[in-house]
């Protein structure tokens, strides 16, 4: 069924066909249109979930890990600081190997308290142990949450879909909701609480054993870079719409690429026409998957990452990953910072006056 | 590509007024988008929604810098901010007023202007929501008659939207009042 | 009652509330009673966004903005400082950073007798996210995350705060302005933690004309669904208006029916919880003279 929807309500819709039986989630700018959407289909008997309208994001996410723990499907959905305040409990879930998603409305940092765009509140949840995708489209969005149950359900550990505030969040596109019929298997958690298989879970654990349970984390994260390809493959072959760990426009023979997350990358492949245009062997990369980071084709290409974040003393965080997955050198444009308004007419410009490395904030340099 | 933006105040229906058109270009096999361009919510405060319609995907979700059209739900807004920065010359300024005055001003003369009243009628449907005028779906009325959207399809989105029939009569009613 | 309210303003014209906003005529009667040598605490809530944006602000006192659940702890900060002795450190806080995310930080500042004046402004919904339940909606009262009207009772955060015992509590109204001024000029003067619930009639979310929050206010005293009272040293004292509304309560469909969050309740149950509270008023109000009868029986 197709119709038009805000990213945050494919977010809704894909948490109903995914027949995820709790959400717990707080409300916050801009995410509340997801949980607004949920407690309404909930309340008019559309959607079959428990809904818990928790006090606060911390037990949001103790909630979803609780619920998750007894082998139930669980989502809740953030932003910013309700992601940051919930973050004892986001390293609790990935270390509890618990395949809960969550989307989270990228959203600045206070203070200031800015309600707009920006990525660094999720990147900086990158170390915990949680998959990490960035979405572009309401389609996306939707898609990308029945892969994540899917892949979380495989892997076991929990995976962040990621929608950028307002651009994402609050457009309305054209949305397929298409049925994922037996796409996502009915859950089977091994580490279930079972009263008839009575374990303890998490307990106290020495130095001696501690560090495997954590090699473990690393290999499952290793592997879901396989297992997502194939469920890539399964979901294009189900549902004809086809997703990768990056997604290339015009990249293969160009001879300077742009790469980015979230909206920003997609209005970039605009920019890359109208370069190319100009006669510029331009290309872009949209780099979808976080975690596990993908390695990217930059071999002899003159590269320039917008980052929609910053890690003081250290600069953007996607070309931090980049160098050092690809060891190149990198032009790393720091823009959108806060919402700050990125069109495609500006990102033409900063191509065209890319030097080969450096840092370079969009609105100040 | 056609790019529209609207100017209105927080609670009289600008952010959904942008949903409409981009559900009624959807019906019409187009591809459309809209988003607002928010602070935080504020009933009162002047609030920005932008649409885009094309019969091809539609990859941009920046702002919309240069409109081809441009829709003010409250000429008092027109005191405050310069409604028409970025209007193409020749693109079209839609605003609901109850008088003609503002829109005389020279200023205005390289647009193409358009007014209608949708305040008085949705006041005279009884459209009303805690005491203010329900101005969205009688607007989508005006822009169908200017040929933005095609009417059955302002009538469908509306629909689709609304139960109550009077959001209807007021877009029909506003399709006949709008005069350029 | 008081009539020397000084004419000195702290809270400028262009802050960017909603027309019809009863916090903010709240706050205008706090800050004239506190004064300059004030600072306010503001957590995340409709107060964060009347302010105003970068680079202004309406509000003629010191502001701490802070992360919504941190307002009583970093104001325990503020007033734990010995440079900051003699200020008025006063925490104006909505319903959601009190009464839900907020009520750990709280809970441990009167625990710990932190030297502040918190105000709660109760507008009964998380309105600044745009409408969503908290823990003080009221049963029935429609928000976006109980968009059939809740169907549980609010948290009783007075009794809450009454069980720490903290110097003063007040409960108050931006519909009775004069009362309220009272109030925190008397919390001023007390030495310790003090707690000032106030309820703010909100147009944007209990949906009715923007004229009729100072009315609305009004009615909800007078048909015993707020109460107007002070509690100190282990006594409620019930105030005047309460006195009145205990004794032979408005219709409390004058107060439900003009707003649209009351769209559809179960009147009856409503009407049962509200005499439920009224009792239970009466009961804590008496408690003292119990006490007495209970020392002099002995």
């Amino acid at each position: 069924m197709k119709k038009m929807a805000t990213g945050n309500q494919a977010a809704a819709f894909a948490v109903r066909e995914a027949d995820v039986e709790l959400v717990a989630a707080y409300p916050i700018t801009p995410q509340t249109e997801v949980v607004e959407t949920i407690a309404n289909l909930v309340e008019t008997n559309k959607m079959k979930a428990s809904y818990i309208r928790v006090e606060s994001e911390h037990s949001a996410m103790a909630a979803c890990i609780g619920a998750s723990a007894s082998g139930a499907r669980a989502f809740t959905a953030t932003s910013s600081h309700g992601l940051l305040y919930m973050h004892e409990m986001i390293h609790w879930a990935a270390g509890a190997r618990l395949p809960i998603v969550m989307a989270n409305i990228n959203r600045a940092v206070g203070p200031a308290w800015n309600i707009w765009a920006e990525h660094t509140d999720s990147l900086s949840q990158r170390d915990t142990g949680w998959m990490q995708t960035y979405t572009a489209t309401v389609q996306e969005v939707y898609d990308t949450i029945l892969m994540s149950y899917k892949l979380a359900e495989k892997v076991y550990l929990p995976a962040m879909v990621c929608l950028d505030g307002f651009i994402l969040s609050h457009a309305i596109q054209p949305l397929d909701i298409t049925l994922p019929g037996d796409f996502i298997p009915p859950i089977d958690l091994p580490h279930a609480l079972d009263t008839k298989n009575p374990m303890s879970y998490g307990n106290l654990t020495g130095p001696n054993d501690y560090f495997k349970f954590r090699r473990a984390m690393q290999d499952a994260m290793r592997n879901a870079e396989k297992e997502s390809r194939a469920i890539e493959k399964e979901f294009a072959e189900r549902f004809g719409r086809k997703y990768g760990p990056v997604m290339e426009y015009r990249a293969s023979d160009a001879d300077t690429v742009i790469v980015g997350m979230g909206t920003l990358a997609r209005e970039a492949e605009v920019a890359v026409d109208t370069l190319r245009k100009e006669g510029m062997k331009v290309g872009s990369i949209r780099v979808r998957q976080f975690r596990p980071f993908p390695k990217l084709n930059l071999e002899g290409k003159k590269v320039i990452v917008i980052d929609r974040d910053c890690s003081f003393g250290a600069g953007g965080i996607l070309a931090q990953e980049i160098r050092f997955h690809n060891d190149v050198p990198v032009f790393n444009v720091i823009a959108g910072i806060g919402g700050q308004d990125i069109s495609h007419d500006v990102i033409a410009k900063l191509v065209r006056k890319a030097k080969p490395e450096g840092e370079f904030w969009l609105g100040v340099d | 590509m056609i790019e529209i933006r609207i100017h209105s105040r927080g609670g009289q229906g600008g952010v959904t007024a942008s949903k409409l058109l981009a559900q009624a270009a959807f019906l019409e096999g187009k591809y459309g988008t809209a988003f607002p361009l928010y602070g935080a919510e504020r009933r009162g405060a002047p609030v920005t929604s932008f649409t885009r319609i094309s019969e091809k995907e539609i990859k941009i979700s920046s702002q919309v810098y240069n409109p081809d059209i441009v829709v003010v739900l409250d000429d008092s807004i027109m005191d405050l901010v310069d409604v028409t920065v970025g209007l193409k010359d020749g693109g079209l300024l839609l605003v609901n007023t109850q008088h003609d005055e503002k829109l005389k001003d020279p200023k205005y003369k390289k647009f193409k202007v358009a007014r209608v009243n949708v305040t008085d009628i949705a006041l005279a449907e009884g459209l009303v929501l805690s005491g203010n005028p329900i101005l969205n779906t009688p607007i989508l009325g005006a822009l169908a008659k200017l040929g933005v959207v095609k009417l059955d399809s302002a009538v469908k989105a509306i629909e689709d939207m609304f139960s109550d029939e009077r959001n209807v009569k007021a877009a029909k009613a506003a399709y006949k009042k709008v005069v350029v | 009652m008081v009539d020397d309210i000084p004419e000195k303003e702290y809270l400028y014209k262009g802050n960017t509330a909603c027309a019809g906003c009863s916090a903010m005529l709240a706050l205008r009667y706090i800050l004239k009673a506190a004064g300059p040598d004030t600072i306010i605490v503001n957590p995340a809530c409709c107060s964060t966004v009347c302010q105003g944006s970068y680079p202004k602000s309406a509000y003629g006192v010191p502001v701490l903005n802070i992360a919504f659940a941190a307002a009583a702890a970093a104001a325990d900060g503020i007033a734990s400082a010995k440079r900051n002795k003699g200020k008025n450190i006063i925490v104006f806080a909505g319903d959601g950073g009190t009464v839900d995310i907020g009520i750990q930080a709280l809970s441990g500042a009167i625990e710990r007798n932190a030297n502040i004046l918190y105000v709660c402004y109760d507008n009964e919904a998380y309105s600044n996210t745009g409408m969503q339940k908290s823990g003080s909606t009221p049963y029935g009262a429609i928000t976006t995350t109980t968009p059939t009207g809740r169907q549980d009772s609010k948290k009783d955060i007075d009794l809450i705060i009454m069980a720490h015992r903290p110097q003063y509590m007040a409960s108050a109204s931006a519909a009775y302005p004069k009362d309220l001024y009272a109030k925190v000029k008397k919390a001023l003067s007390i030495e310790g933690t003090k707690f000032i619930h106030v309820q703010c009639p909100c147009p944007s979310g209990w949906r009715y004309s923007t004229e009729k929050s100072v009315e609305l206010g009004k009615l909800a005293v007078k048909c015993g669904m707020w109460f107007l009272y002070e509690y100190e040293n282990g006594k409620l004292t019930l105030n005047a208006p309460t006195k009145v509304a205990l004794k032979k309560p408005a219709p409390l469909e004058d107060y439900v029916k003009p707003q649209g969050r009351f769209k559809g309740v179960n009147l009856e149950r409503l009407h049962k919880e509200v005499d439920e509270g009224m009792s239970r008023i009466k009961g804590l109000a008496d408690l003292e003279t119990l006490e007495k009868a209970k020392e002099a029986a002995q």
